[in-house]
């Protein structure tokens, strides 16, 4: 073996030089490739980032604490604030997320789990992917026909149920895959010990996947939070509080952030739409916070 | 549990009175087991003596896993297993009628080729199955002797909140077999524990199965001959029927494993001891 050899150049290669040769043509389209992805994904956050700047410009100047705390001014009044509708939207939300959790994540473990080939798993999955794609006011539509005619008003639970209704598909599908994830070799382990199905269900397999399923749970949080159509004619809105004197009454129109946004942003008033502005700042960064909270639980894993 | 036909054994149900008098905890005779058409082993008749390690050795695929997760009906959980034969633990046909295949393993641990923790704290790992059985006692005294005999005691009693994932390969399969052993079940079922592991962690949990034996009744599964010939006291020797288009299991031979292995009664068993086909 002398180092005079020949070095043996694989097929195909061109040149037996191992330097590098930036304008050969592959390392150019290597290059574009490159730039082509920076770009896009620059792109990508300008929405984002602009629709922040935006808010932070026009609704960061209207911030304060009575904002907060007081309710949604009337006509020409000046001042006032939306604490009404913040309440609100937390109620509407809260509402929605004790209905969709529990419901979801047990359909889930059926999918997953109990009888993930059979007739009614195959029905199941295939609705909630229709659901998935389904335009958010036909939740309200729903809701309004089954809880608004029904009781004969509108409310926060009619507004709530709306919003399960899209909540569910999201928490059904991530949770369904979050369990689906949990290792083979991890179920064999519980069943080994001596788990019934439901002990590896509830010791074993929602724990494993409980990331999954939170992170899930809160981007279906925080979307129904910003929701706007099936809230218009479920939950309405209203000037004054949702709780009177520490007594809470739901069975009345109920604020939300979103309609207030949806109804002063096209007021012919200046106060209203500051307000408005103030507002969607306070909303959007409302839902970055879930974001940023369920992307924490996601990480968290042992 | 998917559902399952069984097919309890023709031979008759109640126990032998031979199988109790000689110390066999487990006796099987497994005529055939299927999976879905796939006749996957047949004419397997192993005994598991009490206090002693029964090693099955084998080329792949010929069943040798099978036989033993039908122990602890583990293939339960697999569809289209079907078995046609008997189990007979302590006298009791664990493919029963009336046999709860969730009590079965709860007197027949298990511990599995990957080691395979639960993603929580190590304390937690342990004392998981005294948690199931709902112990009442003192959990944190049973853990440490769990840990102690499994010999990681020492390795992991300051970090017991750790997840029982953050610990080493080896260390992980001492966590499963410390999981396994906490409840203390009778048999203790071990299926090539050593195939995902270093040879010094192996050389570890060997020596702790030759402990073991002292408290628990031990099957291991291992494709490693070197291995049966040093923890094993009974040898079975499972082969592979390729006969009928089919890859179809079979017991060839057993018996005390110095006897296998040196002086093996069937010609298969010779070749295979020595290396002639693996």
């Amino acid at each position: 073996m002398s180092d005079d050899a020949a070095v043996m150049v694989p097929a195909g290669v061109p040149s037996t030089s191992l330097q590098r040769s930036p304008f050969e043509r592959r390392a150019l389209r290597n290059l574009l490739l490159t730039i082509g992805a920076w770009v896009a994904a620059i792109i990508a956050g300008i929405p984002l980032v602009s629709v922040l700047y935006m808010l932070i410009v026009r609704g960061g100047s209207r911030l304060s604490w009575e904002i907060f705390v007081e309710l949604p001014p009337a006509g020409f009044e000046m001042g006032g604030g939306f604490g009404n509708a913040l309440v609100g939207t937390v109620v509407v939300v809260g509402i929605a997320a004790l209905i969709s959790i529990p419901i979801g994540v047990l359909a889930a473990v059926f999918l997953a789990e109990l009888g993930p080939d059979g007739r009614l798993a195959q029905a199941a999955r295939f609705a909630t992917k229709t659901l998935t794609g389904m335009p958010s006011i036909l939740a309200g539509v729903f809701a309004y026909a089954v809880v608004v005619l029904l009781t004969g008003t509108y409310s926060a639970p009619a507004g709530g149920i709306a919003l399960a209704v899209l909540m569910l598909p999201t928490v059904v599908l991530t949770a369904e895959e979050a369990i689906k994830a949990v290792p083979k070799i991890t179920r064999d382990a519980a069943y080994g010990m001596g788990c019934t199905r439901s002990q590896v269900v509830w010791k074993v397999l929602l724990p494993t996947g409980m990331p999954g399923i939170l992170t899930g749970v809160m981007l279906a949080v925080a979307r129904a939070a910003g929701e706007t159509a099936p809230l218009l004619f479920t939950a309405l809105f209203s000037g004054y509080w949702l709780f009177e004197g520490g007594q809470p009454r739901l069975m009345q129109p109920t604020a939300t952030l979103a309609v207030l946004i949806y109804n002063f942003s096209g007021m012919p008033f200046e106060n209203q739409i500051e307000l408005a502005w103030a507002a969607s700042l306070v909303l959007v960064v409302m839902v970055l916070v879930i974001n940023v909270v369920s992307r924490l639980v996601g990480q968290r894993r042992a | 549990m998917t559902p399952t036909a069984t097919k309890v054994g023709t031979q008759g149900v109640t126990a032998t009175g031979e199988s109790r008098s000689n110390g066999v905890v487990i006796d099987c005779k497994l005529d055939q087991i299927y999976y879905g058409s796939f006749l996957a082993v047949r004419d397997s008749h192993v005994q598991i003596e009490k206090g002693k390690i029964t090693g099955f050795i084998g080329p792949s695929g010929c069943g040798k896993s099978t036989v033993l997760r039908s122990l602890n009906r583990m293939n339960d959980l697999i569809r289209g297993f079907r078995l046609e034969g008997r189990v007979h633990f302590q006298g009791q046909d664990v493919y029963g009628r009336s046999v709860d295949p969730v009590a079965v393993r709860r007197y027949i641990g298990m511990v599995f080729q990957q080691p395979n923790p639960f993603s929580m704290s190590i304390f937690d790992n342990v004392a998981f199955g005294l948690r199931l059985n709902r112990f009442k006692g003192a959990v944190a005294e049973r853990v440490e002797q769990a840990l102690r005999k499994a010999a990681l005691w020492d390795e992991v009693k300051d970090k017991l909140k750790n997840s029982g994932l953050s610990l080493s390969g080896g260390q992980q399969q001492r966590l499963c077999i410390a999981r396994a052993v906490a409840t203390e079940p009778s048999v203790l079922l071990m299926d090539e524990p050593c195939s995902a592991l270093d040879p010094i962690a192996t050389r570890r949990i060997e020596e702790l199965m030759i402990q073991l034996k002292q408290n628990y009744t031990i099957a291991i599964v291992t494709h490693n001959m070197q291995q049966a010939q040093r923890v094993a006291d009974v040898t079975a020797f499972f082969s592979v029927d390729i006969s009928k288009g089919n890859r179809t299991g079979y017991l060839v031979e057993s018996g005390p494993t110095k006897q296998v292995f040196e002086s093996p009664r069937e010609q298969l068993t010779k070749e295979y001891v020595t290396g002639q086909f693996s």
